[in-house]
């Protein structure tokens, strides 16, 4: 059985400038990782190249044996940018998602579990940051991938809203869903991760156990990534 | 091929249902459009005959313009929060997005056309002497005849800075002969059809709509995958 992530020396450069580099790794079926590194090290575009949002410049993404993109509806991506359309509301933005999604029903459900349902009426342009995270988290529940990015999913939620996503990261795994997800709240999420993968200045340096507290600090112990770049 | 149908036809319901909320954008163009005939009218001076001769290329030349405002925020609202990427993760074609967009940019456009055309008599006093009906299928045509290539690059200088510059400059060469073709069947329609010349610009019309329509079909997947 192939795993369910294998990237293969994958670089991506933006206007001559390499934000990812020589990344190769495998991540197996039902396995939740947590990639952590400095701003600017390369998380974003790491996640973006194997939601196959982003193509890679070099090197090869395979998700279950197959071609990114040929597997995309099985890929969930909890991006900065969220996706919404502003001039239409909640609920229509999740019936636009399911439509083209061949989803059917469920709208109602994930607007529930998210805390939306007595705003979905309403505009997203009249949404709080922290809503329209939310709203992020519905359409990524509607459209049940078992791949899932998630990038910074804690930023702009309340208490209550980490709470859910800390809830939503148990119900992924448990479900079998293999979860990448990048978070400077290293403490929060490394308890619920199989592994950890360290990305510096574009490279991918190191694959960990989670990262262990240790008096409030975080410590990663650096072992080598398979056919990783030095 | 049913499924790129039912694919088809859920991106021109999320269209719709956009511009209907979005209808701002709509009135705009129409205004921007509006507007542009009345300079021209105020350009044209006293003489009638000039201006009734010269009535349809006004109409081309102001839907022209506003078109660019058109193409433009359409892909605005895909941009803006990275919407467009979330449609290509969804499995959906990236053809059936093209037609999605394609179509509601007709839409917006076949609007416009059509509320300039009583402006057109009123101010250049150019009475459709063909017949309403053979006026409203030319802007039908011509305006899907800009429409398929305006929505494909308006998708291509989306994500380039300078972009609405950059959609004119690309746009306006292209479709310099589906404005003449435009241009001369509603000079037919005007001033009548004495030659009987009327056909073959729409056939004309019809070819460039099914050139470009089906090249954005093949080829919008390459514009839009980064």
């Amino acid at each position: 059985m192939p795993p369910a992530i294998a990237t293969t020396e994958v670089g991506r450069r933006f206007a001559g400038r390499w934000a990812l580099r020589g990344a190769s790794f495998e991540v197996a079926a039902g396995q939740t990782v947590l990639v952590q590194g400095p701003n600017g090290a390369g998380k974003t575009t790491l996640l973006r190249v194997l939601a196959s949002a982003l193509e890679p410049t070099v090197g090869a993404v395979l998700l279950h044996g197959q071609s990114a993109i040929s597997q995309r509806a099985r890929v969930g991506l909890l991006s900065h940018a969220d996706g919404h359309y502003d001039d239409l509301s909640g609920v229509d933005n999740l019936l636009v998602a399911a439509r083209l999604g061949r989803v059917t029903g469920g709208v109602d459900v994930v607007l529930e579990r998210v805390g939306l349902s007595s705003r979905a009426g309403d505009l997203v342009r009249t949404y709080s940051a922290g809503m329209r995270k939310r709203l992020a988290f519905a359409r990524l529940l509607l459209k049940a991938p078992d791949l899932v990015f998630l990038d910074e999913p804690y930023a702009a939620l309340d208490t209550e809203g980490q709470l859910l996503v800390d809830a939503l990261l148990a119900e992924l795994r448990a479900g079998g869903a293999t979860v990448m997800v990048s978070t400077h709240q290293v403490a929060r999420v490394a308890p619920r991760c199989d592994a950890a993968l360290v990305v510096e200045n574009g490279r991918v340096t190191s694959a960990a156990p989670p990262a262990v507290t240790v008096g409030g600090n975080e410590r990663v112990s650096r072992i080598p990534a398979p056919g990783g770049a030095p | 091929m049913n499924e790129a149908l039912r694919e088809c036809a859920a991106m021109i319901g999320k269209e719709l249902s956009h511009l209907w909320r979005a209808r701002a954008r709509v009135a705009g163009t129409a205004a921007f459009a509006l507007a542009t005939l009345l300079l021209f009218s105020f350009a044209g001076g006293m003489n009638a005959d000039l201006l009734r001769h010269n009535a349809a290329g006004y109409l081309w030349v102001g839907l022209l313009l506003a078109s660019t405002l058109s193409l433009g925020e359409s892909f605005r609202v895909e941009t803006e929060h990275n919407a467009l990427e979330m449609l290509l993760l969804l499995p959906v074609r990236p053809a059936a997005i093209f037609v999605g967009k394609a179509v509601g940019n007709l839409v917006v456009l076949l609007l416009v056309g059509l509320l300039m055309i009583p402006l057109c008599v009123v101010l250049f006093d150019a009475a459709p002497r063909e017949g309403v009906g053979k006026l409203a299928l030319t802007v039908l045509l011509g305006t899907a005849s800009i429409s398929a290539p305006g929505t494909m690059h308006a998708a291509l200088a989306s994500r380039a800075r300078g972009r609405d510059l950059l959609l004119p400059l690309l746009l306006f060469p292209l479709v310099v002969p589906c404005v003449i073709a435009a241009v001369q069947a509603s000079r037919a329609c005007f001033t009548g059809d004495a030659m009987g010349e009327l056909s073959s610009w729409l056939a004309v019309l019809v070819g460039f709509c099914v050139v470009h329509w089906s090249l954005g079909a093949l080829l919008f997947e390459r514009v839009v995958e980064d």
